[in-house]
């Protein structure tokens, strides 16, 4: 199970997602700088979390343009999986390889905290080896995370069951709309998140919630 | 030439920028603000070109960059 991190100016979570990687994996990581234009040959692509480009215009708008993500809407387009998580999230929403937006909080506020999750689609590799509507912890970094997709939109996502992860126990803490902190694309190869579950996989980061779903998917695709 | 691009969030899009700037010219003591939409303005100076030309070259910057059709409206005026 091969994968890569590709890393843009102002990321600063690429190296929180490589060790989670290759801890989990027992593989090293292939790293990919954004001006490239071609993808090593692995199976599992990761947009990591950051401010790219200080967020400038809008949140992982620059980003979303960058040489690299033709690439990767190229490999997304062959059933090849591509994950990103927090500003990873958001630059797969602004290249349209997942619907909707992620605006700024409702508070306003930059959040930095734990939030609780709950799986509601386990028919992706990335979720297929997690249990259906348990409920677990992971951190949460962002200020803009507020998930919008006008009515339309939001009618095919929670009708295809695109919606992979929902804030639980009053815990949604950016307003985002039915609760939804990640979404994948109705081919279920594509996954966006703000929660950061490459955070949580190790004893001393206090707990180990955040491996079950890098687990599902390294077994799932070492397996394919 | 010059052109100017005004993005605004599409009706039904929450804005909790707009509110809190709402919400901050209240206590300031203005009466009767009845709501407030914050957007984004871009002063684009472009080589010269024919208008019609000019326009649909804006367009296209307006829909791969500028803006983000998924939230936001976008209106050209050339200057």
């Amino acid at each position: 199970m091969k994968s890569a991190v590709i890393i843009f100016p102002g990321s600063n979570r690429d190296r929180d997602m490589i060790k989670a990687l290759e801890t989990i994996s027992g593989q090293p990581v292939a790293t990919v700088w954004h001006t490239e234009t071609t993808l090593p040959d692995v199976d599992l692509v990761v947009l990591p979390g950051g401010f790219s480009y200080g967020d400038y215009l809008r949140s992982g708008a620059i980003a979303a343009r960058s040489p690299i993500m033709q690439a990767i809407k190229d490999a997304a387009d062959k059933g090849r999986h591509v994950l990103g998580v927090c500003n990873g999230f958001q630059m797969l929403t602004e290249a349209g390889l997942l619907p909707g937006a992620l605006m700024r909080n409702a508070s306003l506020h930059f959040v930095c905290k734990e939030v609780m999750l709950k799986t509601e689609n386990t028919n992706t590799a990335f979720t297929s080896k997690m249990e259906k509507g348990a409920v677990w912890r992971c951190p949460v970094a962002h200020h803009d995370g507020n998930f919008f997709a006008d009515a339309d939109t939001l009618a095919q996502i929670e009708g295809n069951g695109q919606v992979a992860f929902r804030y639980a126990n009053g815990t949604n803490p950016n307003g985002s709309i039915n609760d939804i902190a990640g979404i994948t694309n109705a081919k279920g190869n594509v996954l966006g998140m703000m929660p950061h579950p490459e955070n949580l996989i190790e004893d001393l980061h206090g707990g180990v919630e955040g491996r079950a779903m890098f687990e599902s998917v390294f077994t799932n695709l070492a397996a394919a | 030439m010059k052109a100017r691009v005004t993005v605004t969030l599409k009706n039904g899009v929450l804005d909790p920028q707009g509110k809190a700037i709402e919400g901050s010219l209240g206590s300031l003591g203005f009466d009767g603000v009845e709501g407030v939409r914050q957007g984004k303005v871009f002063d684009i100076e472009l080589t010269d070109r024919d208008a019609e030309a000019a326009k649909a070259d804006i367009e296209a910057m307006c829909e791969k960059l500028l803006a983000n059709t998924v939230i936001e409206n976008y209106a050209i005026e050339l200057l």
